[in-house]
């Protein structure tokens, strides 16, 4: 699984702009579905984000993630590869990557059957 | 229409409409009947017709015919069921046979529940595509090993194997309940899908065979959209897909047969009235739905219906063929996508993504990539293309290729 973390695009970006990325984005996935290494994928919009918390054994709710941290999750997606080499050399590729401070996190999918 | 052209046209309609309501008539079990006695009825026709003349009504006439000698048939099973039973009285007296309906109305449900019968996922897909190509469409068995470009032996084995599955497992001539629909409906669009491809790829060289297969794929996806139940998204977008191709059925060959390249093509010669038609279907498609992969195909096949090379066009490719990879992998896609990719991002983008593929047992692949090398590096692009040629195993494709080659080297 290859998690990205960035700013919100609207805070920092015009729509041209978060078109030009939206692009490269699907260009990108495009590229590791053409290699049939895909699963699945999702973006995750800020809008209407929320943080559940316990405080004093009760729960909090509020809007979030946007406390301390700029770089929140963004969207995933889920590939095929053959190694953690190859996962990474995706990632690479991630249009995300151009901004200063943003990140791909590349996790294992555990397997259900208690192996990883 | 003189005798001679009456009687071949009539069969191709009305054989295989005889067939259908006779196969719902006695059940999946009596398919082989059916076809013999749509057969005889044709037979009786070729040897009554010349001495009396046609009749007023040769439709009506052929039917009058099909009933007695269904009627005949049902009296001997009848009679053997009965001594096997031990002539059981109240069998023949609670058995009174129900008419048969050739109304046009139950012409068309019939068809219809036998094209769901036919493709059940109880048998192979290539076994789905024959048996509708017999039973549905009126083919003769030559006309299906032609298809196919195999013998009549092949086809026949492998027709019987399919009609005594059908009857093992015996399945109902029914459309299935609504639950389910959709499920088996896939397998339904799959063989429609694939049975339009084999008249629109296929390496025949009998044109009008070809042209036939095509048309009875969208006859019969058009039997699926005249019925409310089976009137569904993925269905109009498969139509659409298939007007969008077919309307180039006339500009992609010359007068010698040979296939001529969609950017050579005159497209004048493109059938604007199935463009449309595509077009109806699209947006019929798209009115309140999940996107299926014929969405997303019929609307490439829609961009490639307008010739002018923009970049916006190009652009709108690439993202179809984006979804499409994600959703539905195949390699062609993935060699398309790329070329698409070309001409939406340039060369060097492509080659880049080209390479990853590694489609290396795919002649297509090593036609691309002498392709994106062209005019950058001229010979390994030649290289990529003699590479083309030791893996290509059609004539067409050989020839494409050998003059993509001499191009270059002029």
């Amino acid at each position: 699984m290859l998690i990205f973390r960035h700013q919100d695009g609207k805070e920092v970006a015009s729509p041209e702009q978060i078109q030009v990325w939206m692009k490269q984005t699907m260009d990108w996935i495009g590229g590791i579905a053409a290699q049939n290494k895909y699963v699945l994928g999702n973006g995750l919009p800020f809008d209407d984000a929320k943080v559940v918390m316990t405080k004093d054994a009760k729960h909090v709710v509020t809007n979030g993630p946007f406390g301390d941290i700029k770089e929140t999750i963004g969207g995933y997606i889920i590939v095929k590869a053959d190694s953690v080499e190859e996962a990474v050399a995706f990632a690479k590729g991630c249009p995300v990557l151009q901004g200063e401070g943003n990140s791909v996190e590349v996790r294992k999918i555990a397997k259900g059957d208690g192996t990883h | 229409m003189n005798q001679q052209e009456l009687i071949p046209h009539l069969f191709r309609s009305e054989f295989s409409r005889i067939t259908a309501v006779l196969c719902k008539h006695f059940g999946i079990g009596h398919m082989e009947a059916a076809e013999d006695i749509a057969s005889e009825t044709f037979i009786a026709a070729l040897e009554t017709w010349p001495h009396k003349g046609i009749p007023e009504n040769p439709t009506a006439w052929l039917y009058t015919v099909a009933k007695n000698k269904a009627h005949n048939y049902s009296n001997r099973k009848q009679l053997f069921t009965n001594k096997i039973a031990g002539q059981l009285k109240y069998l023949s007296a609670s058995s009174v046979e129900p008419e048969i309906d050739l109304s046009a109305q139950h012409i068309t449900d019939s068809q219809l529940q036998m094209l769901f019968a036919i493709c059940h996922p109880a048998i192979p897909t290539e076994a789905q595509i024959g048996l509708a190509l017999r039973i549905l469409c009126g083919f003769g068995l030559e006309e299906i090993a032609n298809a196919f470009l195999t013998n009549k032996e092949t086809i026949k084995k492998r027709l019987a194997r399919g009609k005594e599955k059908l009857q093992a497992e015996n399945i109902a001539i029914e459309l299935p309940a609504p639950p389910e629909i959709s499920k088996r409906l896939e397998t339904v669009l799959i063989t429609l899908y694939l049975l339009f491809n084999e008249g629109y790829y296929s390496e025949s060289n009998d044109n009008t065979l070809r042209k036939d297969l095509c048309l009875e794929a969208m006859r019969l996806t058009y039997l699926l959209i005249e019925n409310p139940f089976t009137n569904q998204p993925a269905v109009n977008a498969l139509l659409a897909l298939m007007c969008f191709h077919a309307s180039r059925f006339e500009a992609r060959k010359d007068e010698t047969g040979e296939m001529i390249l969609y950017q050579e093509q005159d497209e004048t010669l493109w059938d604007n009235a199935l463009i449309a038609q595509g077009a109806y279907f699209l947006k019929e498609a798209s009115q309140r739905s999940r996107i299926s992969k014929y969405h997303l195909e019929a609307n490439i096949a829609y961009w490639h219906t307008i010739k002018a090379d923009t970049k916006e066009k190009w652009e709108h490719i690439l993202q179809l063929y984006n979804n499409l990879l994600q959703i539905a992998y195949s390699p062609i896609a993935a060699l398309n996508r790329t070329f698409a990719l070309s001409k939406a991002n340039g060369k060097a983008a492509a080659i880049e993504e080209a390479e990853k593929l590694q489609l290396t047992d795919n002649h297509y692949y090593y036609t691309l990539l002498g392709e994106l090398y062209t005019g950058i590096d001229n010979e390994r692009a030649k290289q990529y293309l003699r590479n083309a040629l030791t893996l290509a195993k059609t004539n067409t494709d050989k020839q494409t290729i050998a003059k993509k080659l001499s191009d270059l080297t002029e």
